[in-house]
């Protein structure tokens, strides 16, 4: 996950006029977001294991990998909010083997490095976040998992995941691709429905319903720095997205990829890891505006 | 957007064909041949599969249940088969008893004849078509309930359970006279002395509701509302034996009322103040520790590291890995690649001291696939407790795997998960299926590598209840596997010769004349290790009564036993290498 900054370009503006709360970096709603989300998950349902630990490693990680990243490339500064929502991402999502530690340290590594890294003019194209976590899926299938399950079926808890995601979006004014991408979603639920020969409406709406999900609509699919520029593409990329997500859906229903397959244990993060950057790419490459959409650094 | 797809339909199917090669398979675990000799010089012992050889032909049939619930049904179906060992003849020898789950089929009485064979008697000793109306047998529990020196037996069902009582030989139903509950829907259960009455009591543990009737239905609604804390799981039972073979509900008197779906309890002395504590393993929650507080009081543990951790526990597996002269406890969990990795927990008793049940499990102790049975046995006999795991859920189709559909499931918020209809029908598909059972040999200080294929533990059932108990008298631990839905299995073991051992067949003062709850600890080259005589150990399963302790090279310097009464009778320098009958004195 990344942050749910100003988007548009025609966001936050300098803030003069404005009162306080309207002044204030939008990524701050995502970090503080995130960070209650662990605190009340880890004392509710333990969501992070027996410890913190996960968490102080995932997030140091990540901080030391700023400051490393920006000294080798010459940067100035530091993004340490950028470094703080990653690695709170990587706590909450990555659920390693055993009490195993260094997935957390790794993941958050190559989220960082990625971001400096992996960059066509000038901009990344991944979500750092999704990408380490894909790639760590990838890389160590048998320590790793996703965050696939229940936060206790605790709806409060959903709920809350959900007022509190959708007050940062609208803040952020980049509601509009999460709404596209639910929409679609559904749309899709309602076609798989449909179309598999068991399939229910209420069995293909399940997932949306949990944590993996809630994370990934409100924080990861909205995330500004790696979108594209207009308000249309953004949200024509996000039913890409699901569109793309449908498609693994089916493969995996019907058996045409094993269940193991790191494309059917975490269907929505492997739909933005390939369509994100792949429409990122095509909208920089013919948008003489550059085709990305502009939030603070 | 074509050219992404082109890609990603390309990096799938390369990462179908790299997880198909990551996948362990019978055939390859196979590939890597038993050498015995090697084993035996590398490893200390080797397992040979002889269930034909002994006479042990028993397959477990799969219970049906209302149609209601067949699209999960696979997944309801996926418990039942048990095996525990007992001497149902009293002639001293370990008898198996094996429990079948489709209605009308018949559970198997192995009694064990003097060359070592087994013959199947449960027809005519009255304990063959058990899974009747009352439901689908679950599991066995043996123990001399009423005081008359010969083991009686429990049998649990999703629907009611039954007690049998053993007139010389033959079982006979007490139905209704016992005063069991109309129904408890359960896997698990143990008898102990709950209030130490010398009596032997009984923890039976629900699984699903009561109210349901699971082979004729009225809803769907039946299952966990949540993956995670499910608290509406069937009703636990402590029943206190009245004698006679009368027994009352005393659940709430006692405070070890719990509605989390139990799957295995185990009593064990778990805080060293000589009273049987019980220890519960529970699907979709967290473990409990009921810790007996006398006159028949318990007190549900906390802040001990147990309600920090809700996983999908299948068994309490009991044992002093640690040679620290406290019983400490396996749970196994579920562990998926990709999906999940809840990991089993091997905790460590630090309660005496008041400390938690500290979990120090890693790498392999926590990894054994969709674990279920699991026990501690020394199998090596070099005086450390090493674990054998089963694993393994539903293994069917071999080209279609329910873990997607399962995931869909598991995310589910609101309590859609109660009902079954919103489960993905499970077909054809497999669940872990195929998976392979571990053996982890415990290499000193609970460092544990697995060493199954190796020593000959190389079967992909679909294992549920394991049971050790020592075949022949030769001085090493065998062990019996039920599989579900599959043919029973028996490892014969071969240990080096140059590693001794002992072993105590333990007679209390009656009525508990089976020494149930009774504490050995064996003292040798400056360690010592903790036993006790249980009757429910793992899941779905019960060891034999007779104590085994390896000893490496070493020779017993000290034993003492604690009966359940209370008495310490202590052995000076015992024999090594022999079983010895200890009697309590009355």
């Amino acid at each position: 996950m990344a942050t749910t900054a100003a988007a548009t370009g025609t966001g936050a503006g300098t803030g003069e006029g404005k009162p306080f709360w309207a002044r204030i970096d939008p990524r701050w709603y995502s970090s503080t977001l995130l960070t209650t989300i662990l605190v009340v998950g880890q004392w509710r349902h333990q969501i992070l294991g027996d410890s913190y630990l996960p968490w102080i490693v995932a997030l140091g990680t990540a901080v030391l990998a700023e400051l490393i990243s920006r000294r080798a490339l010459g940067l100035s500064g530091a993004n340490f909010l950028s470094a703080y929502i990653s690695g709170n991402s990587v706590a909450i999502l990555l659920k390693p083997q055993g009490d195993l530690l260094w997935p957390f340290a790794v993941c958050s590594l190559l989220s960082i490095f990625s971001k400096h890294v992996l960059q066509w003019r000038g901009r990344h194209l991944w979500n750092p976040t999704n990408l380490g976590v894909c790639a760590m899926l990838l890389l160590a299938p048998t320590q790793v998992s996703m965050l696939s399950h229940q936060w206790g079926n605790d709806l409060a808890f959903v709920a809350l995941l959900w007022l509190v995601g959708s007050a940062t979006t609208l803040r952020a004014r980049v509601a509009h691709i999460s709404l596209a991408w639910l929409a679609a979603f559904a749309a899709f639920a309602g076609l798989r429905a449909v179309v598999l020969p068991q399939g229910s409406l209420v069995g293909e709406l399940m997932p949306v319903t949990g944590p993996m999900y809630t994370l990934f609509l409100f924080f990861m699919v909205t995330d500004p720095k790696t979108t594209v520029r207009t308000k249309g593409g953004q949200m024509a990329v996000a039913v890409l997205v699901a569109a793309f997500e449908c498609l693994v859906r089916f493969g995996c229903e019907l058996d045409l990829l094993s269940a193991t397959n790191p494309l059917c244990v975490a269907p929505p993060m492997y739909a933005l890891f390939l369509v994100g950057p792949a429409a990122l790419w095509w909208s920089m490459r013919n948008d003489p505006r550059g085709g990305a959409a502009t939030a603070r650094a | 957007m074509a050219a992404v797809l082109v890609l990603a339909s390309a990096w799938a199917a390369l990462q179908d064909a790299r997880h198909a090669s990551l996948a362990p398979t019978a055939e390859r675990a196979a590939a890597a041949r038993l050498d015995c000799d090697a084993a035996k010089r590398r490893h200390g012992f080797c397992l040979r599969e002889r269930s034909g050889a002994v006479g042990l032909d028993f397959v477990h049939d799969k219970a049906t249940y209302d149609p209601m619930v067949k699209g999960i049904e696979p997944h309801i179906a996926g418990v039942g088969a048990s095996v525990a060992v007992c001497d149902a003849n009293g002639d001293g020898l370990d008898d198996l008893y094996f429990t079948s789950s489709a209605i009308g089929s018949s559970n198997a009485l192995y009694i064990q004849q003097a060359d070592g064979s087994f013959r199947d008697e449960a027809r005519e000793r009255g304990l063959a078509s058990l899974s009747d109306a009352r439901g689908p047998c679950m599991g066995s529990w043996w123990a001399d309930a009423d005081g008359d020196g010969d083991q009686d037996v429990l049998v649990m069902r999703h629907g009611a359970p039954s007690l049998h009582r053993n007139d010389a030989g033959r079982f006979v139903d007490l139905g209704a006279e016992a005063g069991l509950p109309a129904r408890v829907n359960g896997n698990g259960a143990c008898w102990f002395d709950a209030d130490g009455d010398g009596l032997l009591d009984l923890y039976l543990a629900g699984y699903f509701r009561a109210e349901h009737d699971l082979q004729r239905l009225d809803t769907t609604r039946i299952m966990q509302d949540s993956f995670e804390f499910a608290n509406n799981g069937g009703r636990n039972h402590l029943l206190r034996n009245l004698g006679g073979m009368r027994f009352e509900d005393v659940t709430a008197q006692a405070g070890v009322d719990s509605t989390r779906w139990t799957l295995a309890v185990a009593a064990a002395d778990m805080d060293g103040d000589g009273r049987q504590d019980l220890y519960l393993a529970n699907d979709y929650g967290p473990e409990e520790l009921f810790l007996n507080r006398g006159g028949l009081r318990f007190e549900r543990k906390k802040g001990i590291g147990l309600d920090e951790s809700s996983k999908s526990g299948m068994c309490v597996a009991v044992g002093d890995f640690l040679n620290d002269g406290t019983p400490g406890v396996y749970v196994t969990n579920i562990s998926k690649q990709g999906y999940l990795f809840q990991g089993n927990n091997l905790r460590a008793n630090r309660l005496a001291s008041g400390g938690r049940m500290q979990n120090i499990a890693e790498g392999i102790v926590c990894d054994c696939g969709w674990a279920w049975g699991a026990q501690f046995a020394d199998l090596d006999n070099d005086f450390d407790l090493d674990l054998v795991v089963l694993n393994g859920f539903i293994s069917a189709s071999k080209d279609r795997d329910y873990w997607f559909g399962m995931a869909k499931i598991g995310v589910a918020t609101g309590g859609i998960a109660e009902d079954a209809t919103f489960w993905p029908p499970i077909d054809d598909r497999s669940l872990s299926g195929y998976e392979i059972s571990r053996l982890l040999l415990n290499q000193g200080r609970a460092r544990f590598v697995d060493v199954a294929p190796e020593t000959g533990l190389v079967d992909d059932l679909d294992g549920r209840g394991v049971a050790v108990f020592d075949h022949g008298g030769d001085g090493d631990l065998d062990l019996a596997i039920a599989n579900n839905g599959q043919r029973a299995l028996f490892y014969e073991n071969e240990v080096d010769s140059g590693r001794t051992w002992i072993q105590f067949a333990l007679r209390g003062a009656a009525p508990n004349t089976s020494a149930i709850g009774a504490r050995v600890v064996v003292k040798a080259a400056g360690r010592q290790q903790v036993q006790t005589v249980m009757a429910g150990n793992g899941f779905a399963a019960q060891n034999s009564l007779v104590l085994h302790f390896g000893l490496g090279a070493a020779t017993p310097e000290e034993v003492e036993i604690r009966w359940p009464s209370g008495r310490v009778q202590r052995l000076e320098r015992p024999t090594s290498g022999r079983r010895h009958l200890v009697v309590e004195d009355a």
